[in-house]
């Protein structure tokens, strides 16, 4: 067996054990202004931002930016305007969304991206396979940093997960950027304070 | 003699090419400066990460049982494979049980190092990279050059050629954003109609059995989430203990590749899909042996960012295809002795020993060092190249007697100057791609014992 074999390996080969780093050494980066810091960010990655006071205002943004008469779904409740996605017995149904609403858990400034699960995105393909995927976001889950982000995770048990920065991208062609690779093209992010 | 020397010949042809390579990659290196730059805690992320990666692999066993108890619990199938043709074969039993013929595969350097594609062409199954680098050099019948960056060393316009003759572009037409979108949808199709996906891991999770792959098309993502069967593969070394380390690994890994602050997508895959399959092959592939190596294990510990390729300044005018192995650059050039040192004893040579590499590498890799240390065992090994072995015999015999030393410098000047074709010419190698400098009137030495006067 390989597994035994891989296993015995293993432990004749491996070093004297070290041990773990005491927690982090080091204070890691902190934002006076963590928000600001991710819309810039944001936008520096091809995101866009969006404040707005009412979910509301979601569906009227949507309708002036993408094409009206295309599929705006959302898995949200309470979205005026917007078809409530009812999840299909085939995921392969979702392609031909043209956008889609869901909503993060929180979002990190050093990076832009923002951290969403499997829970709420109801089935883990939407975000990838819609055209343009739209969040909603409490600007006052925003944290600094990454550390910051996986003390909040802690052990959350989730089936998937994901941190996702801007819209899918790819510069395999000449290093010229791409947005739009096989995800979603934009990201808009709406920041409902 | 295929080998990095006469490679690197071919790729030197076309100097304006060359030259972009060159460029392009270094102004990747600047990117990863400005983004590391932008952290004040970079050193110690640095430190942090290698110190991670050391427990890691100093208590590899335990944590593989962990991986392996936590994933099972989640649902998860897991697979061990001694060697490249053990690992080939699980995929194809399970695609046979299956009954499948046709699979999407997004980006893993395992899956090249197992050179898996070749296996399963040839038992008739179509496999489909969907990377769009990727994509483009199995369109062209080539190996990635470049393990972020795989079709770095084509021209847009031979892009434009290839998908005109594959996927019906019109001829001519190179533009960058019209042949990505062309990709697209070529590739869309694909996800839509493939009921298997094959996916690399950039971390595994011993304490919760879950997996991370971090791409920035979401291919990775597309493939997995509307197969019906998922088949992760990774080496046994891209274990990490906990979740909380993977902040430091994120925060290191698209700043070195690219200098993004982080990929688009960082997916975490916990549990299979209700109804889908979730497989993983854990492969050893020569990794244990290099773990019993004491000069090379630290090699066990790179997350796979190209950062020493980007840096490299062999690298950037040789390409990667002159270090004919699937992991190209300073960190293949270690790695690969461990997997046949006969066929790769030229890549630890491939190198000016400069340390631009260690200076870059997120884990702290000892790289340039562990190039030294290589030459040395491949030399004792008797591996080294024959006529650098005959040139060292000669240079050490010289050096080793003043008297001939003094002679051989002497008579070495008298003839640049006077016979210079003498050294100006094809068949001394320090010639090509250079001018031999203007010979000195007199020997350092000689000039010591004047101005001693």
């Amino acid at each position: 067996m390989s597994r035994e074999q891989i296993l015995k390996a293993v432990k004749q080969n491996q070093p004297d054990s070290e041990g773990l780093p005491d927690g982090l050494g080091f204070a890691p980066i902190v934002y006076d202004d963590p928000v600001q810091k991710f819309s810039d960010v944001l936008t520096g990655i091809g995101g866009k931002i969006v404040r707005i006071e009412s979910t509301t205002e979601i569906a009227d943004y949507l309708k002036t930016h993408f094409t009206e008469g295309d599929r705006f779904v959302t898995v949200l409740d309470n979205i005026p305007g917007l078809e409530k996605l009812q999840l299909p017995e085939d995921p392969r149904a979702l392609d031909g969304i043209e956008v889609a609403l869901i909503a993060a858990e929180f979002g990190v400034s050093e990076n832009g991206a923002v951290w969403v699960t499997e829970k709420v995105m109801r089935h883990r393909v939407l975000p990838f396979i819609c055209q343009h995927l739209a969040v909603v976001l409490d600007p006052a889950t925003i944290l600094s940093n990454m550390h910051q982000a996986y003390e909040k995770i802690g052990q959350e048990d989730y089936g998937f997960a994901a941190f996702i920065a801007g819209p899918s991208k790819t510069a395999d062609i000449e290093q010229s950027l791409v947005l739009g690779a096989h995800g979603p093209k934009t990201m808009t992010i709406f920041l409902l304070s | 003699m295929v080998n990095h020397v006469s490679l690197s010949e071919t790729f030197n042809k076309d100097e304006e090419r060359v030259n972009w390579h060159d460029e392009t990659l270094w102004w990747i290196r600047q990117k990863r400066d400005k983004a590391a730059w932008q952290i004040p805690e970079w050193e110690e992320l640095r430190e942090m990460a290698s110190q991670i990666k050391m427990n890691t692999l100093s208590n590899l066993h335990d944590y593989l049982l962990q991986f392996e108890k936590n994933a099972l619990a989640n649902g998860i199938v897991v697979h061990w494979a001694a060697d490249a043709d053990e690992h080939n074969k699980i995929v194809y039993d399970i695609l046979t049980k299956n009954k499948v013929e046709r699979i999407v595969k997004s980006k893993s350097m395992l899956t090249e190092e197992c050179h898996l594609n070749h296996f399963l062409a040839e038992k008739g199954i179509d496999v489909i990279d969907t990377d769009l680098g990727e994509r483009i050099v199995q369109l062209a019948d080539e190996a990635p050059s470049h393990i972020v960056l795989p079709c770095i060393h084509k021209k847009k316009e031979e892009i434009g050629e290839l998908f005109h003759r594959f996927l019906g572009t019109p001829e001519g037409n190179a533009d960058p954003q019209f042949l990505t979108a062309a990709a697209r949808i070529h590739l869309r199709e694909k996800f839509m109609t493939r009921r298997v996906a094959i996916t690399g891991v950039n971390f595994a999770i011993a304490e919760t059995g879950e997996f991370v792959i971090c791409t920035n098309e979401g291919n990775a993502d597309m493939g997995a989430h509307l197969s019906d069967i998922h088949i992760a593969c990774m080496g046994i070394e891209k274990l990490i203990p906990q979740r909380t380390h993977l902040s430091v690994f994120l925060r290191l890994l698209a700043r070195s590749a690219t200098g993004q602050p982080v990929t688009t997508y960082s997916s975490h895959f916990s549990k299979p899909l209700a109804g889908q399959e979730l497989h993983i092959v854990l492969v050893d592939n020569g990794r244990t042996r290099q773990l019993g190596r004491p000069d090379f294990r630290n090699s066990l510990k790179c997350i796979r960012c190209g950062a020493c390729m980007n840096t490299c300044p062999v690298y950037r005018r040789s390409g990667g295809h002159s270090y004919h192995n699937a992991i190209s650059g300073p960190i293949g050039a270690i790695l690969a002795p461990n997997l046949d040192m006969k066929e790769y004893a030229d890549l630890p040579f491939a190198s000016t020993l400069c340390g631009s590499c260690s200076n870059v590498c997120p884990v702290k890799i000892d790289i340039h060092q562990q190039l030294y240390k290589w030459r040395q065992v491949l030399t004792k090994e008797g591996h080294s190249p024959a006529a650098k072995t005959a040139a060292m015999k000669v240079m050490a015999g010289t050096l080793s007697r003043p008297g001939l030393y003094r002679f051989a410098g002497k008579a070495g000047r008298w003839f640049m100057r006077n016979i210079p074709w003498l050294t100006n010419n094809r068949l001394n190698p320090w010639y090509k791609q250079r001018e031999m400098p203007a010979p000195p009137k007199e020997s350092f030495g000689e000039w010591f014992k004047k101005m001693r006067k």
